[in-house]
């Protein structure tokens, strides 16, 4: 197998898993956003309150609202303002599944280095996403 | 068009709008105007080379209403979506490679994260300070910084060789195979640790700074920095996401117009590539990123409220 074909397996495949979870992305962002600006999803914060409390500081905000921290959102999804954070994070986190995609490849080859790099990425990603670093939970 | 976007913001920066827009029935009119700026700034990020998040976060931040904390997450996520949607095409294209991605993708990802918790944590007048001197910074860097396209590395270094870093790709103008390796990788990956930090600090995503480093300080070819830099920005945009998210600095109702009118924006900029005259965007986009890397500073020390 020559450069070029190594590079493209491990390429497309990455490719393809980054193609179709972006696109999982992007609708449900779209979709869930539509639902909470046309009040199909009720807002947790109503739309006419949000001028009040966008220009304070992000804690202050939580303070103020009454909005969860961490991964809280995910029990209030049947708000329009919280189920839009589902496209948020299928964004923020497609990069891990599309590693853990091309990880198959690099073990076939026995390329160790490449397959520690991805698990070390992995944890970062996964340890940012649990929420143990912002030290909310 | 640069006229349409001067004063879409002279618009918005007007007393008479923020008052219009202040009344509870009004809400509505901040998203739509920050989907009008970012499809423009989609617009022209395109043909001056740069990525949406630095041109969102400064504008955004000096001209609308919203607190820097809120600014900086939709920037993030800004850049991280423009980064996303382009990464498919690109790795098909071999002009982003995953081998040289993912070392440098690492760091960046644990600095970034580094440099979010210390952006959420620092006073919001420091940030602005910080983050218009760095404003500053890429405008010089921007007016001064040289390109190679083809730059010459003598002998690979022996990181890149251990790690096998190298690749081919076909270059569409003379529809060439051209094999590339890479050179001073240690030093590279440091500069990534200090790059991935800027970005997780100011939400600007970093491509301004991750291109120069690809192409002109470890030699990759123009093409396969410009999107090695985009596929790195996948990650490391992404674990300072995350800790916005979790930090509660993300809000839809800013993030969602901000990055549909990016993309929608950046899709008809790439169409318009051959009409637009890049040099003449390019330094549209300078002197937009001085005038509101100024706002920011000015902001930082109350001088411009």
């Amino acid at each position: 197998m020559d450069m070029k074909e190594m590079q493209q397996s491990e390429q497309l495949r990455y490719a393809d898993w980054l193609h179709w979870s972006t696109l999982a992305g992007f609708l449900c962002l779209i979709g869930t956003f539509i639902a909470y600006i046309f009040g199909i999803l009720p807002a947790r914060i109503p739309l006419s309150e949000l001028p009040q409390v966008w220009n304070k500081p992000a804690e202050e905000f939580l303070k103020v609202t009454g909005m969860p921290k961490g991964w809280g959102w995910i029990e209030m999804l049947g708000n329009g303002d919280l189920a839009s954070f589902i496209g948020i994070a299928i964004l923020s986190g497609c990069s891990i599944f599309c590693i853990m995609a091309v990880m198959p490849i690099y073990a076939k080859r026995k390329d160790w280095v490449y397959i520690a790099i991805c698990a070390l990425e992995i944890g970062i990603l996964v340890l940012a996403a649990s929420g143990l670093i912002s030290g909310k939970h | 068009m640069k006229r349409l976007l001067f004063f879409t913001l002279l618009f918005i920066a007007h007393p008479a709008f923020a008052a219009a827009s202040a009344s509870p029935d009004t809400w509505w009119i901040w998203p739509l105007a920050l989907f009008v700026v970012c499809f423009f700034l989609g617009i022209v990020a395109v043909p001056a080379g740069v990525g949406g998040g630095v041109l969102f976060v400064p504008i955004v931040g000096s001209f609308f209403p919203f607190h820097l904390d809120f600014v900086r997450g939709a920037g993030l996520l800004v850049a991280l979506a423009s980064s996303l949607a382009a990464g498919p095409s690109l790795l098909k294209g071999g002009l982003a490679n995953l081998r040289l991605a993912m070392p440098l993708a690492f760091g960046a990802s644990i600095s970034a994260i580094g440099g979010a918790m210390v952006g959420l944590a620092l006073p919001s007048n420091v940030v602005q300070i910080a983050l218009g001197l760095t404003i500053l910074g890429i405008v010089a860097l921007m007016a001064a910084a040289k390109k190679s396209e083809f730059p010459h590395v003598p002998a690979a270094d022996s990181l890149s060789s251990a790690l096998r870093i190298q690749g081919v790709f076909r270059d569409a103008v003379s529809g060439d195979d051209v094999n590339w390796h890479v050179h001073r990788t240690p030093l590279g990956m440091a500069m990534f640790l200090v790059i991935g930090f800027l970005g997780g600090l100011f939400g600007v995503g970093a491509g301004w700074a991750n291109v120069p480093v690809l192409n002109l300080l470890m030699g990759a070819p123009l093409k396969v920095a410009a999107g090695t830099s985009s596929l790195i920005l996948t990650t490391a945009s992404s674990s300072a996401t995350w800790y916005y998210l979790d930090n509660g600095a993300i809000l839809p109702i800013i993030a969602v117009p901000s990055v549909v009118g990016m993309m929608i924006g950046a899709r008809i900029g790439a169409h318009l590539l051959s009409v637009l005259n890049a040099s003449v965007i390019r330094r549209l986009v300078i002197t937009m990123l001085f005038v509101s890397g100024v706002g920011a500073l000015l902001k930082g020390l109350g001088v411009w409220t």
